[in-house]
């Protein structure tokens, strides 16, 4: 199979030589290994620090660690965060100090997941976790709820309302000694180690930035 | 949809409707309808990596006529709303939307004059998907969310009657298919 070259081009005619090199290519690709990822039978892990869904946290003892300052709503570009603060009183206490949030809610068909309202958290109650699989039918329940977002209670903590725990005013709440339980406690995630494709229920939902 | 809905209910069409819906979700091809930055990570859902191949899906179509499944990958602007539902209608049926990214699915961060507050305003969206871009894997995620949503549609008036309270429960795809 020979072709004339194009008239002004330096492009040399095909040959025999030339044929074999570019099929030679394509057939040893055959035998590389496969480049696909197996998604929903394999979980790759995402970074550590990825940007997915938002996670409430609680201190050691369960109280909530908002304190409703709407501080992630004024961050939110997106206008995507709604929060609403109620008053702490001493028979029904959600979180140390005076004020909690009493309704919280992320639209996540508004969220842009940037993170400007982790950024704007003053007590590091919103972070993010690792999270992605979001997709929904329909427009109403992807307005996350407080309920949804709360993290999950973890051995030791105790649903709120409840007194504090862990001393007399707010302020013990943010010295080192009150957060030694949750140190002492096991790791919250081993979901990522990078570049291990992990299989089965991988996504954790937990304070992966707390 | 066709000539089932002139065929009597019974025990053949309980399986037939099995089937029919197995051969629709199993080569559901996507048209092309990409917007903005979203499209970029719809492209790398087709590519190597991702490879939609692996759910029959792999071939966009530039017509609509050889499309079922239109994936609004980006924010939809006023002038392209009139496009879109043009796009749409020239669909055969069954057909399916998916509303890829937040700007698709409300409008996202711009709320302004500009925007079409989600693409549901102007054609009826099957799936919405979060994300600014989402990763392909949310997008995979939401088309095997999709499939799911194929598989248990009725075949039929009679069989929509029948079913009409019953939900779909969307579960997420590694859980589903977690091994």
């Amino acid at each position: 199979m020979s072709r004339p070259s194009r008239p002004g081009s330096n492009e040399p005619a095909p040959t025999p030589v030339g044929f074999a090199k570019g099929f030679g290519l394509t057939f040893t690709t055959m035998f590389k290994k496969v480049f696909t990822e197996q998604y929903p039978f394999d979980i790759y892990p995402t970074a550590p620090r990825y940007h997915g869904r938002h996670v409430l946290n609680r201190h050691p003892d369960g109280l909530e660690k908002c304190v409703g300052c709407e501080l992630c709503a004024w961050a939110c570009p997106a206008d995507a965060i709604y929060v609403e603060g109620g008053d702490n009183t001493d028979t029904e206490r959600y979180s140390p100090g005076e004020r909690y949030g009493a309704v919280y809610q992320i639209n996540y068909l508004r969220c842009i997941f940037c993170g400007l309202c982790i950024e704007a958290c003053p007590t590091r109650s919103l972070t993010m976790s690792n999270e992605y699989e979001l997709a929904l039918d329909n427009r109403q329940e992807l307005i996350y709820t407080k309920e949804q977002l709360m993290a999950p209670l973890l051995p030791g903590m105790e649903a709120p309302p409840h007194p504090m725990r862990l001393g007399d005013s707010e302020k013990d709440y943010y010295t080192v000694d009150s957060q030694a339980p949750l140190q002492k406690g096991e790791p919250q995630s081993s979901a990522n180690e990078a570049g291990r494709p992990i299989t089965g229920r991988a996504i954790e939902v937990g304070r992966h930035h707390g | 949809m066709g000539l089932e809905e002139k065929l009597p209910d019974g025990v053949l069409l309980a399986s037939v409707e099995k089937l029919v819906n197995w051969t629709r979700k199993s080569s559901l091809w996507p048209a092309t309808f990409g917007l903005a930055c979203c499209a970029i990570e719809m492209m790398t859902f087709g590519a190597p990596r991702y490879d939609s191949a692996r759910f029959g899906m792999e071939v966009f179509r530039p017509s609509p006529r050889q499309a079922d499944l239109m994936i609004v990958a980006g924010r939809v602007s006023q002038k392209m709303a009139p496009v879109l539902r043009q796009i749409y209608d020239q669909m055969p049926e069954p057909k399916w939307v998916l509303a890829m990214g937040v700007c698709a699915s409300s409008g996202g961060m711009f709320n302004n004059y500009a925007i079409v507050q989600g693409v549901d305003h102007v054609v009826p969206v099957d799936m919405y998907l979060p994300g600014c871009p989402p990763r392909p894997e949310m997008l995979i995620d939401a088309v095997l969310k999709l499939h799911h949503k194929i598989m248990n549609e009725p075949l039929g008036p009679k069989r929509a009657e029948r079913l009409a309270d019953q939900k779909v429960e969307l579960v997420p795809s590694s859980q589903r298919f977690a091994r």
